[in-house]
């Protein structure tokens, strides 16, 4: 038998902007370890030239970083193989989120953190709410701004532990006025941006319901494995319908229609609050993708590999009519419940679309069907192209706030 | 001297007048939450009070916790503090020395505190209230078992009910509320709380991570509201969802075990959403008694589900539920099918088909004719 170490142990920071105190809080938790007699270390942190942050971080041991030349300037990302060298029982990596300068081994920071837990460091990081995938097109509604830096929401759900770190946004515009957060030409800008306001406002509201959900889904997750049954609590309480409930089954189906991010996303958002599993389909005349225009054939890869990455399996049906090929594929795997995209209006796509609504409506009738229908304020239909790169190779531009 | 002769100096008298209001002004509360002992609330306040200090304000401790954790011991080291006074053997937060001493800012630890008879305010909060009325910035905490409102919730999840209490209408006035999370396992460590209840350890995590819940879901709605004021003094009527609101749609033609079932995933749907829960139907006087029986039966349903139940008024239902759901800031919208087969085929009209087609940003959840078993 082969000895495998447990793996590590992972806890996020989650707060709604910077500013807030994520990374002071991770160096707070590295100091008290410290004093326990932890030998932990810094992989990564972003001082942002916070006078109280880099304080923060002295007398902690931190892994020299990785430079990594790129198109004629150096970029400094966290050195995941001399982490691993060092093997620290806890590793601080900050802004989860992060994407690394092209030519650096894995993608995102996020994939270099699940090597270290593989490996059975903790790891303590830090995280804003925008950045989880199925909140995106929450966020751009009503901050106007589309995030590109993502986060597939499964790194959160494994997480053991998601603290939330609070400020109330006076407190935090006071601060960016102070030029605690940012420089002041970047903090002027910063306030006409993401930090108005209102959209602080709301952005705090989503994350202490996203933190809500995680605790809640992390005592769910508990009872379902307890083999004992669930604490009696005294009488009058709600009585729990989960038990009874037959679970729910997703099913998305996919399109090369540039909205089917957003649906893909919204079916991933309910299938985790409904905590039910997720599907993704695509329907096609053909055993494969060939006979579509080569544009078409794309998206579709494109969507379905989004699909994969925030964990829906998929597949590529065959049959000659799209509506009945779904709903007997849903039948067949007990879905309760189909998402379709709204037809866009205007065109040919709309009156096919339309009526694939409701053909979909007229033969399922032993299921649910959600129709979605994005907003088109912000005419996202190009930004969500740019968006779905399955390797996004933008330059990391971290130190200025998403606008 | 001269004074009755010249007339007064409005810049003079602007000043003063500011300098009244000033004096007059209500001084500004910051309340942290925290939804049980150890989480850090104290540390919290008296660190923000050392931060402001150290920014110039004027900045005074009006009470803390007994037998304080040394990181609290020690910012409390480099703060001035007004010396709790005693009543029938008791310490009490020294408001009249406060009040003479007059800072910009006083902590005050633990809201929820009772003050012995014979105090001149039985509860502590009312003495931070009289602080407030005097024009001293209070900065104060507060556990999520302590706030009255709260109380019977928290008691379901422990079995136990503390006998001190804040009003919610006093911490709704606070300028700003913070919540301090944490893990439930440092709560068990640092609030010595580490006499196991009747059921063990394990338990009493649990319990901690249901409290850790509601204080998050607490917060999030006093923010909400927040929100809600911003976007009406701004004028923009309509409220999008950053809270998930689902509207179950109830339309004659359905019948009565459709609806139930409807409503009873709407209910289960917002449960698990922490979401609000509406069901609507169009009010029409000219129903047929079997209509109006299975109407009454389905409201009734849906108040006991816990929906807030709103007949609407207009000529068209899609257009009387579509601008409802825009006023409500709905973000799912429940439907029942069509009933009769056939009709889809003509349904450049159906009302269903209109709602798909108006719901822009909205989701429509087409439910089947039948519940699913």
């Amino acid at each position: 038998m082969t000895e495998q170490s447990p793996r590590g142990r992972l806890k996020i920071y989650l707060g709604y902007a910077a500013g807030v105190g994520k990374t002071f809080m991770m160096l707070d938790d590295a100091h008290k370890l410290k004093q326990l007699g932890v030998d932990v270390v810094i992989g990564y942190f972003e001082p942002h030239a916070r006078k109280d942050t880099i304080t923060k971080a002295e007398g902690l041991e931190a892994v020299p970083r990785h430079q990594v030349p790129y198109r004629g300037a150096t970029f400094e990302e966290m050195d995941t193989a001399a982490v691993l060298r060092r093997h620290p029982r806890v590793c601080l990596v900050d802004e989860l989120a992060h994407t690394n300068v092209p030519g650096s081994e894995r993608a995102k920071r996020w994939e270099d953190v699940q090597v270290l837990l593989d490996a059975g460091i903790d790891v303590v990081t830090t995280l804003n709410v925008q950045h989880l995938e199925s909140l995106n097109d929450q966020v751009r509604d009503f901050s106007g701004v589309r995030v590109r830096e993502t986060l597939p929401d499964w790194v959160v759900k494994q997480a053991d532990e998601v603290v939330m770190v609070d400020l109330p946004p006076e407190a935090l515009l006071n601060r960016l006025r102070r030029g605690a957060v940012y420089s002041s030409e970047k903090a002027s800008q910063a306030l006409q941006n993401f930090f108005k306001e209102s959209t602080l406002v709301a952005l705090r509201e989503l994350t202490l319901r996203q933190a809500a959900h995680e605790v809640d889904s992390r005592q769910a997750a508990q009872e379902k494995t307890e083999s004992s049954p669930p604490v009696p609590v005294a009488q009058g309480t709600v009585p729990s319908l989960s038990a009874s409930e037959k679970p729910d089954r997703i099913l998305i189906h996919v399109t090369a229609d540039p909205a089917t991010a957003a649906l893909v996303r919204r079916g991933r958002r309910v299938a985790d609050f409904l905590r039910a599993e997720c599907f993704a389909v695509f329907i096609s005349k053909d055993p494969d993708l060939r006979s579509l225009l080569p544009a078409e054939g794309e998206a579709v890869e494109r969507h379905l590999n989004f699909a994969r990455n925030l964990r829906i399996e998929t597949r590529l049906l065959q049959g000659k009519e799209v509506a009945s090929t779904l709903v007997d594929f849903a039948r067949l795997h007990g879905i309760t419940q189909i998402f379709l995209l709204r037809p866009q209006r205007g065109g040919w796509s709309r009156v096919i679309g339309r009526n694939l609504v409701q053909q979909v409506v007229r033969l399922a009738r032993d299921m649910q069907v959600t129709i979605v229908a994005e907003h088109r304020r912000y005419g996202m239909r190009d930004q969500t192209l740019n968006k779905m790169p399955q390797h996004p190779r933008s330059i990391p531009d971290r130190h200025t706030p998403p606008a | 001297m001269s004074g009755q002769f010249t007339r007064p100096d409005p810049d003079r008298l602007l000043r003063q007048v500011e300098a009244e209001e000033e004096h007059q002004r209500r001084g500004r509360l910051k309340v942290f939450l925290g939804y049980a002992g150890g989480v850090g609330k104290s540390f919290r306040m008296l660190d923000e009070g050392r931060r402001r200090r150290e920014r110039g304000e004027d900045v005074v401790v009006g009470a803390v916790q007994p037998n304080p954790p040394p990181e609290v011991e020690a910012l409390l080291r480099s703060m001035e503090i007004i010396p709790l006074r005693t009543v029938a053997g008791m310490p009490v937060m020294n408001v009249e020395a406060i009040l003479s001493r007059h800072p910009q800012v006083c902590l005050v630890d633990s809201l929820a505190y009772d003050n012995p008879p014979g105090s001149a305010n039985p509860k502590r909060w009312q003495d931070a209230e009289q602080l407030l009325e005097a024009g001293i910035s209070v900065i104060a905490t507060v556990n999520l078992q302590y706030i009255e409102e709260q109380q019977e919730k928290v008691e379901r999840i422990t079995g136990k009910r503390v006998a001190e209490a804040v009003p919610q209408s006093f911490l709704s006035t606070a300028h700003e509320i913070e919540v301090v999370d944490a893990p439930p396992e440092m709560a068990l460590q640092r609030s010595g709380d580490a006499a196991p209840s009747r059921e063990g350890s394990g338990t009493r995590e649990h319990q901690l991570s249901e409290l850790r819940e509601i204080a998050l879901l607490l917060a999030a709605e006093i923010v909400d509201h927040q929100l809600e004021g911003y976007l009406r003094r701004q004028g923009i009527e309509q409220l999008w969802g950053v809270h998930e609101r689902i509207l179950v749609w109830i339309t004659p033609h359905l019948n009565v075990t459709a609806a139930v079932a409807m409503i009873a995933s709407g209910r289960r749907n917002a449960e698990r959403f922490h979401g609000e829960f509406y069901v609507a139907y169009l009010d029409q006087p000219d129903l047929a008694p079997t209509e109006r029986a299975a109407l009454d039966e389905i409201r009734g349903y849906a108040r006991d589900a816990g929906a807030h139940v709103e007949g609407l008024d207009g000529e068209d239902e899609v257009d009387a539920v579509m601008d409802f759901a825009r006023a409500h800031g709905i973000t799912q919208i429940f439907a029942g099918h069509t009933t009769q087969e056939g009709l889809w085929e003509h349904v450049l009209g159906s009302p269903l088909d209109r709602l798909i087609r108006a719901a822009e940003g909205i989701d429509v959840r087409v439910f089947p004719q039948s519940p699913r078993q």
